[in-house]
């Protein structure tokens, strides 16, 4: 009866796994294969203008905007829950922002942080109904969807004197000094530098075609590393996979899952509000209908990126590349000689596919029983 | 009893003051009386056998005593001090590690990242304070060969373990983590020959180590085997607590019966039951 074992570090009952297969189990790996074949398709297909610098940022400009959302909507959905509000909450929060500075007047450094708090304590509103009332996160923000989208229509209405938009927010933060960090070209200086240079394309007086890197794209790309970065190295991460993979478990092992949930959806409701800052100063008006349908598109990116609808798998790397499939089809449909409206048949057979694809994968991973 | 000779068995001293204190454990789910008053406790260096027919409410019991529910009348006390677990990770906090019947683990997960859920080992300060993933897969894969099972990587998702091989992770982990008490809830029911031996002599290895053992069986052998107290619910109520030497294994395995005969089935079974 002792408790001695052979301790051999290699086992006869393994087979050595190719690397193919090991790539196989990685919840990007949909949607990285995915990017690759529509950018293939692109090649053929569209105008070669679309892969030039300025091409390439005309179509990652609209996917940074849906892949901030994306990624909050990816992290939400590993811990097991949805957000059908974000969309809703765009507008709401552009709404929210648009106030402070257009009717209070108050300057972007407290514009913006009270407009993150704002959204962060609906965020909390709606995961304290959905874990209070154990209902589905699904019903519970489809009510707030149109909840948030109702609200935002009164509140344009009282903001503005009756009309649904709110204007003038470019002239009251053009000269704010944190306006840089939420919209225009980042590196003008650089890349200007690089027009003298010859490095760059230009236009026949010498500036450069593309003046700078869109903020929103670097947002986008920060966000996608530092929500990787959490998931996969922090304890947050391993609780938000657990959060989603089995509430009772996860909860039964001491993991606070609560918590995690109700931050989760205050996370969600941020980068909704991030996405409304952004774009509302770059527009220069807020309206009743920013970010309508998008909490769809941002559901379905994440989809594309290997998130499972039931939760405790997925990766923020994933919605990241997901979203970029969106932008390459929504813009590069535009440089071919398609239809656009064919949008919506690549939109629909994507999704589609990604659900078939992810499935076949859970199974592979849990090894299906 | 073959197995009867093979553990250390620690004289159970009486006047060593009890870990946990359960005083009249009342729990009520809705019109449900699941636990109708259980008095229960747990000495350091024993290992207390907690038995009873299915639907007993041996389950709901431990799960008071881990912080999974609230009792809805009676009194917990910890170290002598009276103590309401509101979650689990309270009870964690204080030393008292669980394996629940189902296991408690999330299958799409990997074997290292369930072992630790919950407790994660740390690395970095401040901003880099991150999840030390090395250290998580080395420590899995020893403790997993202390128990006699090889896995394939600490990497391998808990859903492609056998029942067995589950059963055993959960068990790894509660060891791991239970500095005072450790509750087993049926920890043995999907193991083989050689783990359930290697089950029976860790609790006996803890024990020795000045842990508490609340141990979950319906074999009253493994029962015997290691128990240095036995206490017997019936539909929410104990029927007692029997010190070792004090029972013979045909009262106790009459006991968590619910008191009805077994007789005519033992003929046919051979008392192997
Ligand atoms: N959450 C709950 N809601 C309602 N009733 C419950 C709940 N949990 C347990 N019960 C009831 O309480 C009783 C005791 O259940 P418990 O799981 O504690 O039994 P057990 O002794 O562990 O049985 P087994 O040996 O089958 O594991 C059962 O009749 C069960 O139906
Ligand atoms: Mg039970």
């Amino acid at each position: 009866m002792s408790d001695t074992t052979p301790n051999q570090t290699t086992d006869e009952r393994i087979k050595a796994e190719p690397l193919i297969s090991r790539l196989m189990k990685r919840p990007e790996l949909g949607a990285i294969a995915g990017v690759i074949l529509v950018a293939i398709f692109f090649v053929i297909t569209a105008d070669s203008a679309m892969f030039t610098a300025s091409g390439i940022i005309n179509f990652l400009t609209p996917a940074a905007q849906l892949g901030i959302l994306a990624i909050g909507a990816a992290l939400l959905m590993i811990g097991g829950e949805f957000d059908l509000s974000i969309g809703s909450m765009v507008a709401f929060a552009g709404l929210f922002f648009g106030v402070c500075v257009m009717v209070w007047g108050l300057p972007l450094i407290v514009a913006i942080p009270i407009t993150f708090a704002f959204a962060g304590f609906v965020g909390a509103i709606n995961g304290f109904i959905v874990i209070r009332s154990g209902l589905p996160s699904f019903i519970v923000t489809l009510a707030f969807l149109f909840i948030l989208r109702g609200l935002s229509l009164v509140g344009l209405k009282w903001a503005s004197g009756g009309s649904t938009q709110l204007r003038g927010v470019r002239d009251a933060t053009e000269n704010d000094w944190l306006a840089p960090v939420f919209s225009g070209d980042a590196f003008p200086g650089f890349f200007a530098w690089l027009a003298e240079r010859g490095l760059v394309e230009t236009f026949s007086n010498g500036t450069p075609k593309v003046t700078g890197i869109p903020v929103e794209i670097l947002w986008f790309v920060v966000l996608a590393l530092v929500a990787t970065y959490v998931l996969l190295r922090t304890p947050a991460g391993n609780w938000i996979f657990a959060a989603g993979g089995d509430t009772t478990a996860a909860s039964n092992s001491g993991v606070p899952v609560k918590r995690i949930k109700i931050s989760l959806f205050m996370v969600t409701a941020c980068c909704a509000a991030l996405v409304a800052i952004i774009t509302v100063i770059d527009a220069g008006s807020t309206d009743a209908r920013r970010g309508f349908q998008k909490e769809f598109e941002a559901i379905i990116a994440a989809v594309i990126g290997g998130c499972l609808l039931t939760g405790g798998y997925g990766s923020a790397i994933g919605a990241f590349f997901g979203s970029i499939i969106f932008g390459m089809v929504v813009i590069g449909l535009t440089y071919t000689n398609f239809d656009q409206d064919w949008f919506q048949v690549f939109l629909g057979g994507m999704l589609l596919i990604a659900v078939l694809f992810n499935n076949a994968i859970r199974k592979r991973v849990t090894g299906e029983r | 009893m073959t197995d009867d000779s093979k553990f250390h068995h620690g004289a159970v001293d009486d006047k060593v003051a009890p870990i946990v204190q359960m005083q009249d454990i009342q729990k009520h789910f809705g019109n449900i009386i699941a636990l109708a008053g259980v008095s229960f406790d747990i000495r350091p260096g024993e290992c207390h056998c907690l038995l009873g027919d299915n639907g007993a409410g041996k389950s709901t019991f431990i799960k008071t005593m881990s912080g999974v529910h609230q009792p809805t009348h009676g009194k917990i006390l910890f170290e002598g001090k009276p103590m309401s677990f509101a979650t689990p990770r309270d009870s964690m906090e204080a030393g008292i590690a669980t394996v629940f019947q189902d296991l408690a683990m999330i299958p799409l997960m990997s074997v290292a990242r369930n072992f630790f859920m919950g407790r994660e080992p740390t690395k970095g300060r401040g901003l880099f304070k991150r999840f030390d993933v090395e250290m998580a897969n080395d420590i899995t894969m020893t403790e997993m060969r202390k128990m006699g099972i090889n896995l394939r990587g600490p990497d391998q998702a808990v859903g492609t373990l056998s029942g067995g091989e589950r059963q055993t992770v959960a068990i790894a982990r509660a060891v791991y983590f239970g500095a005072k008490v450790l509750i087993l809830d049926e920890p043995t029911s999907a193991l083989g020959v050689r783990q359930t031996s290697n089950v029976l002599a860790t609790i006996d290895k803890v024990r020795k180590q000045g842990v508490g053992v609340v141990f979950i069986s319906h074999n009253v052998r493994h029962a015997l085997a290691v128990g240095d107290r036995f206490t017997v619910l019936n539909r929410g109520k104990t029927l007692g607590t029997a010190k070792r030497g004090e029972i013979t294994p045909e009262e106790l395995q009459d006991l968590m019966a619910g008191g009805q005969e077994l007789a005519q089935l033992e003929g046919s079974l051979g008392g192997t039951v």
